[in-house]
């Protein structure tokens, strides 16, 4: 028998599993299954750049980088975040290469937080955001987001859940899995508030691009941010670029240093090939990147009246790529709603609870998908709902 | 784009009921919309694409390139349209370059386009010379890869 389990970290030990594993595990075993659980786009990566990747490699371009990423992908990324985001950043000093958001915000964690801090997050989220928080020896406070409000943080919602100890703020907006963004108004709040109790800020803008009504704002564009505000982005949704593995951070000069030792111990660089497929979509990908916009948004459309037309309520997400129905109409909660629909039709959801308690009574149901799965989808979800005892 | 056309353009298998469902239209409406492109010549036809392996079994495609000479003879449309008209052509195309009309034929088998060459077309008053290659393999038609499994994506179907 395996008795290595007694050699794993107590903090580790106890730390749950994603809840998504468990249906990877069962749907990727299943014939004739329709996925609606997946978090990526079913765009390919754009072929010019592909190219840029290949063209990497035959000139063999295939050493380690500065620790930082390329001084070319360091450039390109500050004139593109000053372009459509505001802030300047230097590129020698506050921007920093990494291996997607999810390092970023891992290395951020680990280079700012001390054992004990507190740290303020919204709720339902990004499966790694708690876990990670927890990896640091710190404490995790989610802050519930509601459908009433499109799962827009509530400035007031923060205020009450602060407490002595906090150090940092993670913001997700458009946030995984509910589709919420946060108007100007309320970013203003929360930024008030975050100079207020000395907070710095993670803002994870992965989705910011695929924003489908209203500008995309951000956080550390607004007046006092920049100074206490790291910035994370990344390739993988708005270019379709999920396997390179390539994202930034940018932030002020002493927290992207600290950033820095944190990856250039546990990583070293982005691979370079990333670097150099990255700075081609940021060059040249606008056009792609839009066509893919416009394609999620008429998906969008589609999935959310359906969704509405079969009884189980949704609001229109404002960006990303996640409807997030309300199930609790048909008197199961979210795990179970989720088990019997793959059992019964063969429809994977992810369950709401996946994302923190604050997801209970909802599934996400990613629209990455073609039209014809959707469809699809919505026939067999009508069966499953005719097929629920009345109530 | 007309959003019923900019569905169908999208090459996803979907009927009048489904392209309805998803636009909110309902089918008949759908159907209306349909015989209002034909009916401007917007929308030519519908037909399934299929993989080249699985049409007839040894029939044949080729592509023509036709040199014509114009002086007398009704110009380029009038050949064109001649040349159009025979069943085996599948498309034509009048071009730039060494050449001046591209067209493609299919036929039972290769004498069928040899002699659909020889009988017919050089035999057309105009026609200067023609230049026939043989389709041998087909890996993308129409948009689609013909061998789906060659471009198949290892994306794995629950993720984060």
């Amino acid at each position: 028998m395996d008795s290595s389990g007694r050699f794993v970290a107590r903090h580790v030990a106890t730390l749950p599993k994603s809840g998504i594993r468990d249906f990877f595990a069962i749907v990727s075993k299943m014939k004739d299954a329709v996925s609606l659980g997946i978090g990526e786009p079913d765009f390919v990566t754009p072929y010019h750049i592909r190219e840029a990747a290949i063209a990497c490699l035959e000139k063999g371009r295939t050493s380690y980088t500065d620790n930082r990423g390329t001084q070319q992908f360091r450039e390109e990324v500050s004139r593109y975040v000053a372009r459509n985001y505001g802030p300047e950043y230097d590129p020698d000093t506050e921007i920093l290469g990494t291996i997607g958001v999810s390092e970023a915000l891992d290395i951020l964690l680990r280079a700012v937080l001390d054992p004990g801090d507190k740290v303020l997050y919204h709720e339902p989220c990004y499966v790694s955001y708690a876990p990670s928080v927890t990896l640091c020896h710190a404490e995790a406070i989610p802050i519930r987001t509601v459908s009433a409000d499109q799962f827009a943080l509530d400035p007031a919602a923060l205020r009450a859940a602060w407490q002595p100890g906090c150090k940092l703020l993670v913001l997700n907006f458009p946030t995984n899995p509910t589709g919420g963004t946060a108007d100007r108004a309320k970013l203003e709040a929360i930024a008030k508030f975050a100079v207020e109790k000395d907070l710095l800020v993670a803002s994870d803008e992965i989705y910011s691009e695929l924003t489908f009504e209203g500008d995309h704002v951000s956080i550390a564009s607004l007046p006092g941010m920049r100074e206490r505000t790291v910035f994370l982005h990344g390739f993988s949704k708005a270019f379709a670029m999920t396997g390179f593995r390539i994202g930034y951070a940018c932030g002020p000069a002493a927290v992207i240093d600290g950033m820095l030792k944190v990856h250039q111990y546990g990583i070293m660089c982005a691979p370079i090939m990333s670097q150099e497929a990255a700075v081609e979509a940021l060059r040249n990908g606008r056009d792609s990147m839009l066509h893919m916009r416009d394609k999620y948004r008429e998906r969008r459309d589609f999935i959310v009246r359906r969704f509405n037309e079969l009884g189980l309520r949704c609001h229109l997400p404002r960006g990303a790529f996640y409807a997030f129905p309300d199930i609790t109409s048909t008197g199961l909660d979210s795990m179970a709603f989720a088990q019997k629909l793959l059992e019964q039709q063969k429809v994977a959801m992810v369950p709401g609870t996946a994302f923190g308690a604050a997801g209970a009574g909802f599934c996400r149901a990613s629209f990455s998908t073609s039209y014809e799965r959707i469809h699809e989808a919505g026939e067999r979800i009508a069966r499953f709902l005719d097929a629920l005892p009345r109530r | 784009m007309n959003s019923v056309l900019k569905l169908i353009l999208d090459g996803e298998a979907l009927d009048t009921a489904q392209i309805g469902r998803i636009l909110g239209l309902g089918a008949e409406a759908v159907d209306r919309e349909l015989a209002a492109l034909r009916q401007q010549g917007v929308l030519l036809g519908m037909r399934p694409v299929l993989n080249p392996s699985y049409e007839s079994e040894h029939r044949v495609r080729a592509v023509i390139e036709i040199k014509i000479r114009t002086e007398g003879v009704g110009g380029f449309d009038g050949i064109a349209e001649r040349i159009s008209s025979f069943e085996q052509v599948e498309s034509c195309y009048l071009m730039s370059g060494g050449y001046d009309l591209l067209v493609v034929v299919t036929a039972d088998n290769l004498y069928k386009v040899a002699g659909f060459v020889h009988e017919r077309l050089a035999r057309i008053d105009g026609v200067q010379g023609t230049s026939t290659h043989f389709f041998l393999r087909a890996y993308k038609k129409d948009g689609f890869i013909v061998n789906a499994e060659a471009s198949r994506r290892d994306q794995p179907s629950v993720s984060p």
